[in-house]
């Protein structure tokens, strides 16, 4: 055989995002190739969208060959749901909504004593998976968000209560994927797992990703909590002493409208918001999460229950 | 307001700058300030965010930890905190003006050897810590050696807690040459060897006054600059099809492109082609992405590859060059690491095994020997494989894969051992000999 040659031609250098691209695409396809029932979580949010451009990239010239999912809280941000309802139409998608105010009607789940819709999703969206016998669910999570986050395989096996046992996760080898499960069990595939907040928005500027408008700056009616600033609207309302005021902000992460705070920013272009994203020494869940500050586990504590 | 937006700055463009990256995994003993190196690390390149570090102070001051415990940033599971170990590999990131990095850090006790070989599996380059009061250590040993089975090609030794030894250069001179000699009986293609002190911040990202002798770069120089670009294998042509894409649709019409990821090697439009296992030819007619037809695909691209002429190919095929193919082979020869607590793996045992795109049954013909990884003796009178050991096994598979040598291509030679029962992964694998 030859022997390798040592001087590379620029011309086969690959940048940290192209890489990053073709892992997620490698990954993606390799669920499509393996498992029976694959489902794309969709919430209108800046991953599911980078998500649906690598689903968009990997089985190109033909269309995505699943559908996507939204665990609708019934808190959400109008806009969003906009959003959503658009790109499914845009790209003939099916759509699956997984409804926790109907999950609620028909008393599936109660709700929480602080309103919090986060925690009761969970059954909801393992009751949608079991419905629709979903083997495999493509979820936009990054190991960069949360300690938790950061021990989680690109493959993630769960029993069929949906449950993740850290300490006993499958051994990940090269790039040699486990899919293999009994009927009730699924896998979760994280695609995005090794992109960084920044590695996201550089990503939607390269590919000019259009993204629900309160990802930008723009200005509303706040109240101050636990120091963070919470839009008011139907779901939260200001409490005791709290004063709304105006402010110019927008949102780093768009969940549950109840527990989603937006932060200050006058970024409203996509270079503004790489700026301000690669100076913050904020955490992006740290920011703007009211859930995940429940306890130093809340996010292991609910990934065991099944969440995402 | 609208509901979707892609708002762009007058003249701007909208590209990320072009940087490469680097993945690296952690080795090294309990104790020995592997999470205190990491954390300095993402804090020294302000990858350490004010809410985690808030959280980690916090945490440390409640449980009574005399220091912010820095280790409590990378131990992020409950049983990780409780029991101030590391269980399972974490994966962390960080980026500097020249380079991109994922941290694989992996636990550093002997239970968890598989985690290790997890981390570096994928890694471009391994740090092993040693603590300069100890010298190395079995684990330092079992460390390198497992890097050295993966194949990963850059090692770094860390000798850290120099400011406990008083910066002494004859202590830093014994370790590293005590480890060099080690590393000879290995296979390291690349070693550098830096003095530090992670709690200080010595040597890490600037050069340290404490270690005038020492004329080496600092360890984020060295990360920055190792040359990586030509670890990959531009030659040998390997493209496992792993997904044949036939859309069914009125205005794509007989469309058959085989999608995958360049394992190794350049394929360009024109290009003669063999298709592994059938052994027919054609020729390369076009290698298109969702952005359009490219010129040329090399590792890591996934592109989707079309051919000039109408050949079955499925799921599990590879496509090669017709005087540079890989061995198409039933009986194959392995280094096995294996990773089940529930079971040995015996001399019978039967398995799926997954290998590039592939898979497969086989049944294990035979343990040739079981290694001591800290002497690296061979043990032939072994009759199994317990968790964390490795040996090397002769296996028959249903199928034949198509297989290189490990040590010239890490995808083509790499491949998982699952129970077919339990559906469990119990094995990692690499390919020595498909004779």
């Amino acid at each position: 055989m030859e022997t390798i040659d040592t001087t590379i031609p620029a011309a086969y250098r690959v940048s940290h995002l192209d890489a990053l691209e073709a892992e997620s695409i490698f990954v993606m396809r390799e669920v499509v190739a393996e498992l029976e029932r694959p489902v794309l979580l969709f919430s209108g949010g800046k991953d599911s969208i980078v998500m649906l451009r690598l689903a968009q990239k990997a089985f190109a010239p033909a269309r995505i060959p699943f559908p996507v999912m939204h665990v609708d809280t019934g808190h959400n941000f109008a806009e969003v749901l906009d959003y959503r309802d658009q790109r499914v139409a845009e790209l003939g998608l099916q759509l699956v909504v997984a409804s926790v105010p109907e999950a609620l009607e028909a008393g599936l789940v109660r709700e929480s004593a602080d309103g919090m819709r986060n925690r009761i999703q969970t059954p909801v969206l393992l009751a949608a998976v079991e419905k629709y016998r979903f083997d495999a669910l493509f979820g936009g999570a990054r190991r960069d968000e949360e300690k938790a986050r950061a021990k989680e395989r690109v493959f993630s096996f769960r029993d069929d209560f949906g449950q993740w046992d850290p300490k006993n996760q499958r051994p990940e080898l090269w790039s040699l994927y486990n899919g293999r499960h009994h009927p009730g069990e699924s896998i979760r595939v994280f695609p995005l797992s090794n992109w960084t907040e920044l590695d996201i928005w550089h990503y939607i500027a390269r590919e000019r990703l259009a993204l629900p408008s309160i990802y930008y700056a723009h200005e509303r009616l706040v109240v101050e909590r636990d120091g963070m600033l919470y839009a008011v609207n139907e779901f939260i309302r200001p409490r005791g002493a709290e004063e709304p005021f105006k402010a110019q902000v927008r949102y780093r992460t768009v969940g549950d409208a109840s527990c989603t705070a937006a932060v200050r920013s006058d970024a409203d272009t996509v270079e503004l918001v790489i700026e301000e994203v690669a100076a913050t020494r904020i955490t992006e869940r740290g920011a703007t999460r009211g859930d995940d500050r429940v306890s130093e586990a809340a996010m292991e504590d609910r990934k065991r229950e099944g969440y995402f | 307001m609208s509901t979707t937006a892609f708002p762009v700055a007058e003249g701007a463009a909208p590209e990320g700058r072009a940087m490469d990256l680097l993945r690296f995994a952690t080795a090294g003993s309990v104790d020995d300030g592997k999470s205190t190196l990491i954390g300095r690390l993402l804090y020294d390149t302000k990858s350490l965010f004010t809410d985690q570090l808030a959280a980690v102070e916090a945490v440390s001051a409640a449980r009574g930890d005399e220091y912010t415990n820095l280790a409590l940033l990378t131990d992020g599971l409950r049983a990780e905190r409780e029991q101030g170990i590391t269980i399972d590999v974490a994966y962390r990131y960080f980026a500097t003006p020249r380079r991109k990095f994922i941290i694989a850090d992996t636990p550093g006790h002997i239970q968890y050897t598989r985690n290790m070989v997890t981390g570096a599996s994928t890694a471009d380059l391994a740090l092993i810590l040693v603590d300069a009061r100890k010298g190395l250590v079995e684990q330092s040993r079992r460390h390198a050696f497992l890097c050295s089975l993966l194949r990963v090609p850059h090692l770094v030794l860390c000798v850290n807690k120099m400011d406990l030894v008083d910066w002494s250069q004859d202590v830093f001179e014994r370790i590293s040459d005590e480890f060099t000699a080690f590393a000879a009986k290995l296979e390291v293609p690349d070693l550098t060897v830096v003095p530090i002190s992670a709690l200080h911040g010595d040597n890490i990202v600037t050069r340290s006054e404490h270690t005038p002798w020492y004329e080496g770069p600092s360890l984020l120089h060295h990360l920055e600059r190792v040359h990586i670009a030509s670890d990959r294998n531009l030659v040998d042509v390997r493209f496992p099809v792993q997904y044949v894409i036939r859309p069914q649709s009125t205005t794509v019409t007989d469309y058959r492109g085989y999608a995958g990821q360049v394992a190794s090697g350049v394929l360009k439009p024109g290009d003669e082609v063999m298709v592994l296992p059938s052994g027919f030819t054609s020729r390369i007619a076009a290698i298109e992405t969702a952005d359009g037809p490219v010129a040329e695909a090399f590792p890591p691209m996934s592109v989707t590859v079309r051919l000039t002429d109408e050949i079955d190919i499925s799921r599990g095929d590879l496509i090669c060059r017709p005087n540079n193919a890989p061995a198409v082979a039933q009986d194959i020869e392995a280094m096995i690491c294996w990773m089940d607590e529930s079971q040995p793996l015996r001399p019978g045992g039967k398995y799926a095994i997954k290998h590039t795109t592939r898979s497969a049954r086989t049944v294990v013909r035979g343990l040739h020997y079981r290694l001591d990884v800290n002497s690296l003796h061979r043990d032939e009178t072994a009759t199994e494989l317990g968790l964390n050991e490795i040996g090397r096994v002769r296996l028959r598979t249903t199928v034949p894969l198509l297989a290189d040598e490990y040590r010239r291509n890490r995808t083509t030679g790499g491949f998982i051992l699952i129970d077919e029962t339990t559906n469990r992964t119990v094995a990692a694998g690499m390919i020595v000999d498909t004779n």
